[in-house]
Formats: structure tokens, sequence, C-alpha cells
């Protein structure tokens, strides 16, 4: 059935076509037709952020909450340049978005008119496809295909930039054909590959799982596959920072996060490994460390539905182009018709080894009854949260990695955070879009003060919704990851690194009507935590915490995964001029 | 493996695995890459090159289906067999680019470049010019009592080796095409 109506009609019949629910944007005139068309109806609804990377940010969220794509709706010129950095962040951690744009009316386009600016060209590199519109009767056809592209095959993020006069013209609306689209991605992986891989998987006498978030990505089914094949053979798992939450952290075979800020036993064993099987992940320079020296003696398999990802920084040995779901329910097919063959007897022994690096303790610290430790912050917030329906979302830092680390997953799409590009500011608005897609279940973002205030203008839109977002943010009163490096890589010069002139956090959410709780001795944590789960409202929780606390264990730029400092008296003269000129 | 764009007849493993680990021999290879003949798909094939610091030595494009709106980009590229590999799966992953072929690897392919040559002289210089073009095949295009305008086609050895010829008989300027590549037979 084909209907005749305005572009700015099409955009929110598409949008419903597609099963849309939620919006985050920020209206301005170049979308004003689409604002309208919002106005007129009921079925979406529109979420009025404060700033378009909050917009951006917040469909992340969301996203990455439900695995549907998030929806973004913004205005010409600064809407769409203040979009930017979502995208970026987005098109690194292969979010799903579906990102609108005003455009000025395309007789207009060139000629430097009042917020006009290149936005497809802008875009093109940090999208993972973008459109212009210049066609009414091609836009829903262009929207559905924006819907298809940005959930297919590797997710990312697009952009269809519509021109207002497209937006006021009248046009066929086409409704979404599935199966039309030239752009297809193979996600069945090589049987002769998969077949490699069970064999190699039946004689490793070291094996591990190295896991990322495209195994998040593929779906709830591809994490139940991973978990069976992990609990079946017996072969030790760790995952990097996006893929937290895909196998369970209370479960036998899990080592914890792995690469930079990794657990010692996770590094080891990938250093030590003769098999290691990467499912969804990207060899990202945080998880490899010194690249001529990362895990030496060890065969590579490398699962990864993007061919781009394969060889591109580490030489892998068994290549499967895939979806991880596909390729792992064919491995566990294949495995099982060939006898469920494991190397038990030196699987045990692997397994006795990993025991024994796990003896090391290494999250361990020195705590304090006079000051709140960051990392025992988390684990009582660990305590005191993990039976809720609890979302974490985290800004970008040491409060990022330690949550990492002190805080246990136990399913997928629960752990929000900015990986690839490590956005400043990402965890606030990203916190706002978990809560509206999940109205009831607790939701934390785990943050720093310098990060807070990086998008603390969406306090605005956790008030106006009434969102009981919880932001619990560890004050250090410093740029805590910057002073760990300055301090070991700087002869302790503490360039700019620390923040003066903060808010009085409890003030600032009174101000915005919400509730402020100030929490400074470790005796009071548990009593602020619980008042803070209670508060039927947004909170803003002022952790003030130890303020040089560095965070570890650490592998210092340009060091192997076996080269990890540990804690403080481990730190002395570490890194090389080498290590200081990576980042 | 029709994804990695692995030649026929190669090992499972990518021909590049077959090479030492992180070889750094600089490599020369003709890509012929066709796209979806949409507005910006050249920008988002050369800010590729850019973006990730790849490197382009000659590009053509023109399109070459009308009905089917498509366009074919080649494109000569140095780098080490591994980015050479890694190039060839970023542009396979453009959403607008149907298919990438390397032409260096697929076998033997015939590659054509055009250029023409504006060359100011008189008395022997231009006589020699014009008997050596006649040797390399050039045609006289335009001429003026004190100029020619050569056109001549053929590998971009074959141009290379006129210009140095022509650079002594007064060869004051050139165009060239990029070389533009298919491959033998069926």
């Amino acid at each position: 059935m084909t209907r005749e109506m305005t572009g700015a009609k099409m955009v929110v019949e598409a949008l419903k076509e597609q099963g849309v629910d939620t919006v985050f944007g920020y209206p301005g005139g170049a979308v004003l037709p689409i604002y309208d068309e919002i106005f007129l109806q009921n079925d979406i609804r529109h979420i009025l952020v404060r700033h378009e990377q909050g917009a951006v940010h917040a469909a992340e969220g969301y996203a990455r909450s439900t695995g549907k794509p998030g929806v973004v709706l913004v205005t010409s010129g600064p809407g769409a340049t203040n979009a930017v950095t979502g995208l970026t962040d987005a098109l690194l951690d292969s979010i799903p978005l579906v990102v609108l744009t005003g455009q000025v009316p395309t007789f207009m386009i060139g000629s430097d008119a009042f917020q006009e600016a290149d936005t497809v060209g802008i875009t093109r590199p940090c999208t993972k496809h973008n459109w212009l519109v210049k066609d009414t009767d091609k836009l829903a056809e262009t929207l559905h295909e924006g819907f298809h592209v940005a959930t297919s095959g590797r997710p990312g993020p697009v952009l269809i930039d519509i021109p207002k006069d497209v937006q006021f013209a009248t046009g066929t609306y086409q409704p979404a054909k599935p199966g039309a689209s030239r752009y297809q991605p193979p996600v069945k992986g090589d049987m002769e590959e998969i077949t490699e891989l069970v064999a190699a998987i039946e004689a490793a006498e070291r094996p591990v799982f190295y896991t990322g978030g495209g195994v998040i990505n593929s779906g709830p089914a591809a994490c139940q596959l991973l978990r069976e094949l992990v609990d079946a053979t017996g072969i030790p798992i760790t995952s990097t920072l996006m893929g937290l939450g895909a196998y369970p952290a209370s479960g036998d075979n899990w080592l914890g996060m792995l690469g930079m800020h990794g657990l010692y036993e996770a590094n080891l064993a990938m250093h030590d490994c003769d098999l290691m099987i990467n499912v969804g992940a990207r060899f990202d320079d945080r998880i490899t460390g010194r690249i001529d020296a990362f895990s030496p003696n060890s065969k590579k398999a490398h699962i990864d539905i993007d061919p781009s990802s394969i060889n591109k920084v580490i030489r892998i040995d068994i290549p499967i182009v895939g979806d991880v779901g596909h390729v792992l329910e064919d491995i566990l097919k294949v495995w099982k018709a060939r006898g469920r063959k494991v190397n038990r007897e030196a699987i045990a022994k692997w397994q006795e080894q990993i025991t024994e690096w796990r003896k090391v303790n290494c999250l361990a610290y020195t705590g304090s009854e006079k000051v709140i430790k960051p990392q025992y912050a988390l684990q009582r917030l660990e305590e005191l949260t993990k039976n809720h329906d609890r979302y974490i979302t985290t800004e970008v830092g040491q409060h990022q990695m330690w949550a990492a680390q002190y805080l246990n997953f136990e399913d997928p799409n629960r752990w929000m955070t900015s990986g690839g590009l490590g956005t400043m500011g990402y965890g606030f608005p990203a916190s706002i879009g978990v809560q509206m897609a999940h109205p009831d279940s607790l939701v934390i973002n785990v943050a720093g003060e310098a990060s807070w205030l990086m998008n603390m203008q969406e306090m605005g839109t956790a008030a106006q919704y009434r969102l009981p977002v919880k932001q619990f943010i560890l004050n250090n009163e410093r740029l805590g990851m910057v002073r760990q490096w300055q301090e070991l890589l700087h002869g302790e010069r503490y360039s700019h690194s620390w923040s003066e002139s903060l808010p009085d956090f409890v003030k600032l959410a009174e101000a915005f009507g919400a509730k402020g709780i100030l929490c400074s001795d470790p005796a009071d944590l548990d009593d602020a935590i619980m008042e803070m789960i209670n508060y039927d409202g947004p909170v803003i929780f002022d952790c003030l915490v130890e303020k040089h606390e560095n965070c570890f264990p650490m592998i210092p730029s340009g060091k192997a995964h076996n080269e990890m400092l540990m804690g403080e008296a481990d730190t002395q003269g570490v890194i090389q001029s080498g290590g200081a000129v990576l980042v | 493996m029709s994804a990695l764009h692995i030649k026929k007849g190669s090992t499972r493993h990518s021909a590049y695995n077959l090479r030492p680990n992180f070889s750094d021999v600089q490599e020369r290879h003709t890509l012929a890459v066709l796209v979806e003949n949409e507005p910006g798909v050249l920008a988002r094939v050369i800010g590729l090159f850019a973006g990730r610091g790849y490197n382009i030595e000659s590009l053509t494009v023109a399109e070459v289906d009308h009905t089917g709106h498509l366009s074919r980009i080649t494109v000569v590229t140095t780098g080490t067999p591994q980015v050479i590999e890694q190039i060839k799966a970023q542009l396979g992953r453009i959403v607008s680019v149907h298919e990438v072929h390397d032409l260096t690897v697929e076998g033997a392919s015939v590659e054509r470049e055009l250029a023409i040559f504006k060359v100011i002289g008189d008395g022997d210089k231009r006589v020699e010019a014009l008997r050596l073009a006649d040797i390399f095949r050039a045609n006289v295009v335009d001429s003026t009592l004190n100029s020619f305008i050569f056109e001549i086609t053929g590998a971009p050895e074959k141009i290379d080796a006129f210009a140095d010829l022509m650079r002594p008989l007064g060869l004051a300027e050139v165009a060239r095409t990029g070389v533009a590549a298919l491959l033998r037979g069926v």
C-alpha cells in the first residue's frame, strides 16, 4: 500500500513502521515540520535533551540496553555538528543508531545559508553510512534502508540529512520491503574454518576465549551459545570492556576483564595460552599492549562479522567471518558431532595454573577507615545493588576501570560504557536513555566529577521526565586517569589535571529539583547508598574519595601482558620514553 | 572465504598469511572497485585512503553501467601485504561498494593509461619529437608552427618512458588520466 503524504509525516510513519517508541532530540528551524508531525501523534515519545551530544549518547544507552536501534532527531548546522562526538562514539563501539538531521532547503544548499553545514560531508567518516535525501519520493525508502544498514552486519550509526523543502513537499510513502536492500552482509561462517577451529579446541592444552562487544551485539541467543560452549568445554574466558556480561561474572570459567587495566589472571592467560579464540573482539591497543610480544606462542582464531577486523592488528591463523551467534551455533554442532572432545587433562592443569595466578589477588588495595577508597565505594555499590534489576553506565577514566573491575555483570546489555572512543560525558546521557527503555529498573551512572560535568546540562532532562537515574560520582577533584599518567610518565608534573571551583553537587541537584547526597566517611557509605537506591527520582551522589588513588593492575603503554604493574611499589621508573609517546 | 577476497586457488589462509609475519616489503597493487553511482561515493573511497593513511598512486573513476548505476574506480596503491589486505577489506565494507577486485593477484590484467603531452620547439628538436612519437605510436592531436600535442595510450611505464624522451625536446605540459585496468580472459 502506498500513500501520499508530506516528507515530515513520512518520517513519523517510517519510525512507527520500524517499531520506534522513543526519539531523543532537540528542535530547530530545519526540523520544524517533523516536530509538527511529532506534536500531532502519540505513538512515538520524544525526549527533549539539553544538548545534541546528550541526545546521541542517550540513544546509545537506549540501543545498548535493548538491542534495538536508537533514534535521534536534531536540526541542521550546530544541531548536526554537536552530534558528531556521539556518532563517532557509536561507530567505534558498533552501536546501531539512526540519526535524522534537518538541512536547509535544497535550493539553498551551498549558499552558506543560516545554520547550514555540510552534514553528510562532516559525518561521512563518523557514520557507517549517510544519506542526503533530495527527493520526498525517496525519503521513506531511505529511512527504511537506514534502519536496515544500522542494524545489519556490524552495527553502527547512520545519518539521514533531510532538507526542509523535502519535509514540506508531498510524496509517495513506500513501506519497508524486507530483503530488498542490496546490503546483506553474510552471517554464516565458513564450515571448513569452523571445523579447523573445533579441531584446534580438541587438541588445545591451554585454550582461552577472548570475547568482546560483538557477542552482545549478536544478541542474547549468541550469549547463551557462548555460555553453553564455554561451560561444555571448560575453557577459561576473558572479555574486553565492551563484552562484559556476555558470560556471567559468577561463571566457573570467568577470568575477569583483560587489557590495560584487566585482571592479572586474564592477561597472563592471554599471554601464555596455546589457543586464543577471539569471539567478536578486535585486538584494540588497550587489549594487546605491545604487539610483538602479544601472546607469542598461541594459535589465534578470530570470529568477526567485519572482514576488515581480521588481520588488522594481529595475524590470525583461523579467520572466521560471520555473525557470532551463527558461528557459535555451528561450532557447537560440529564439536558435538565429533564427540565433544577436549583435552581434559591438560585443561585441568591449565585451570590449576590459573588458580595460582588468581591467588595474587590483583584487585587488592589498601583500605582506609578515614577516607573512602574508590574501590571500596564500588565494592559497596556492588554489594548493595547486585540483587536489583540493575543497569550500569559509566563515564570515562579511572572510575570506569574500577567499575569494570569491581562490579559483576551476570547478563548482557546491563553495562553501557564508552570503550573505543573513550568519551567523557557519555555516561549521564546514556543513563537517561537506559532509564527511558527500562523505566522500573535501577539505573546507575558510575562517574567521575570531571566527566560528569561535561554533560551535566542533562540534569534538566532527567528532572523534566522524572527519570530516577542515580549519578554515583567518585569525586577525587582530579582528572584521575590523566593525573595517574602524569605521575607515572611525566615526572609528577600535574599539568591542569585537577578541578578547582567544583560545584556543590548537593545544591546543584537541588537546583534541578533532584536529590543530592554527600558522603565522605566510609562508615556512612552503606546508608548513603541505600538512601540513593530508595529515593524515587534523580539523585546526584557526591562520593568524596581518596584523591591520589591509582588504578591497578596496569599494563603500561609499550609493555606486554606479562609486564603488569600491580601496585604503588611497582611503579617507579617503569615506563620508558618509548611508552610515553603512546596514548 | 569470499568475503576476504581471496584469490581462487590459494590456501584457506589468505595469501598474506603465507608471507613472513609483518613483511615490510612495499607492493604496488591495482584495485578495481565497483561502486553504486551516487553522490559522495568517490568521497567515501578517497576519505578512506586519506583517513587511514593509505597511498593513492593513481585513481580513475567513471560510470560504466548506466542502467545499473555502477561506477568503476581503478586505484593504484602501494603498501605492505598486510596494508593491501586491509585496504581491500576496508573498501569492501563501505555500504555503497559492490565489489573489490585486486587485479594484481587475481590473474593477468591489462593496464592502460592515456596521456596528452604538449611539446614546444622548432628545427631538429621538432623533427625528433615527431619521429619518437611515431616510434611510440603517439598521435598528433594538435599542432602549431612551434608546438605539438601528442596523445599516447599504454601502460604507465611506456608513458613515463615517452615523457623522459620528450623532456629535452621541449616538453611543456602533461595531462594523464591515471590507470584503467581489466583482468584478461573470461
